[in-house]
């Protein structure tokens, strides 16, 4: 079990959750790779395929309350955030945003459901691969658009700024695109997973140590539970929210290559 | 009682990108509360100053835990 959950109560007294209780050891010994997060990660795409392969495939124009639900999504993301960010040639980023979009809501929703109870994205490697995807992307769409040393001049030398400011500006403007712009999309979302299943570890396991400690803790621990289910659904909007501002991000960071002059 | 002291000096860290995400967000809907039909304008410059509000609190958050 202690690949799957954390067993709580080990010792004596209570230990608080920490960072450790992110680390679960792989299933079978000799398959050091397949651990739960990976087994996550390939049941989203099993999720995410079957859903819409299911909702798609008998379209027709009055839609099943099914095909609607996935319209829905899809239609959210094309006109609602794509259309807006990117401008006229949209539909050519389109299935990129759409697929990161579900990808990281479907991971990051399996953090509150019962029996799973654990991200993918809480794990560092996850959202990193993401944002490595993205960083390609972006500049690849920069460098054909405009060229390698026009693209690189529209970064270090923004057109319109009096020049002596160039010698702070360049700097900022570099690392904003070359460092920060990827280090920050990986971790925002990593962080906010980590920090969101911590925070329901902390009340959780914490209720529970109390219903074992004496009658008055006992009555306490109902309070901590009811915080616990509370801020899984506070939890069920993060996630929702950082799945949309991944999309939302890269679909900037893209309109911002797409753009002749910065 | 133990613990790091890392985490209170990010706590007071966070004070900064928190006043600042609450600014950005304000403006934001005090833009579109006075028009309505600015919204599209204003939503990708919301969030692109949320997003940069926000990397320097996950900075200090990571330097919590390096440091």
């Amino acid at each position: 079990m202690r690949t799957f959950f954390r067993l709580a109560a080990e010792g004596e007294g209570f230990v608080p959750p920490s960072a450790n209780d992110f680390i679960l050891p792989p299933f079978f010994e000799s398959i050091p790779w397949l651990t739960k997060p990976v087994i996550l990660a390939f049941l989203a795409v099993i999720v995410i395929s079957v859903f819409f392969i299911l909702s798609s495939r008998k379209a027709s124009v009055v839609p099943s309350k099914f095909q609607f639900a996935g319209e829905g999504i899809y239609g959210f993301i094309r006109d609602g955030l794509a259309k807006d960010v990117l401008g006229p040639e949209f539909m050519r980023f389109v299935p990129y945003l759409f697929t990161l979009f579900t990808f990281v809501l479907v991971n990051n929703v399996f953090a509150i459901v019962p029996m799973l109870q654990f991200s993918a994205m809480s794990r560092v490697g996850f959202p990193y691969a993401l944002a490595i995807i993205t960083y390609l992307v972006y500049h690849y769409v920069g460098v054909k658009r405009q060229g390698l040393g026009h693209y690189l001049k529209g970064i270090a030398f923004m057109p319109g700024v009096p020049k002596p400011i160039y010698v702070l500006l360049t700097p900022i403007e570099i690392a904003t695109f070359f460092i920060v712009r990827p280090f920050t999309l990986g971790l925002r979302l990593f962080a906010n997973m980590f920090a969101g299943h911590l925070l329901l570890l902390v009340f959780i396991l914490g209720g529970e140590y109390l219903l074992q400690g004496a009658i008055g803790l006992k009555l306490v621990s109902p309070f901590a539970f009811t915080m616990g289910i509370l801020l899984t659904f506070f939890e069920f909007m993060v996630q929702c929210l950082q799945a949309y501002i991944f999309t939302l991000l890269t679909a900037l960071y893209v309109a911002g290559s797409l753009a002749d002059e910065h | 009682m133990t613990g790091s002291l890392n985490v209170i000096g990010y706590g007071i860290a966070a004070i900064g990108p928190a006043i600042a995400t609450g600014m950005i967000f304000a403006a934001y809907i005090s833009g579109v509360a006075r028009q309505p039909e600015s919204r599209s304008v204003l939503q990708p410059i919301a969030f692109l100053g949320f997003a940069m509000a926000e990397a320097l609190a996950l900075f200090g958050l990571v330097l919590a835990f390096v440091l």
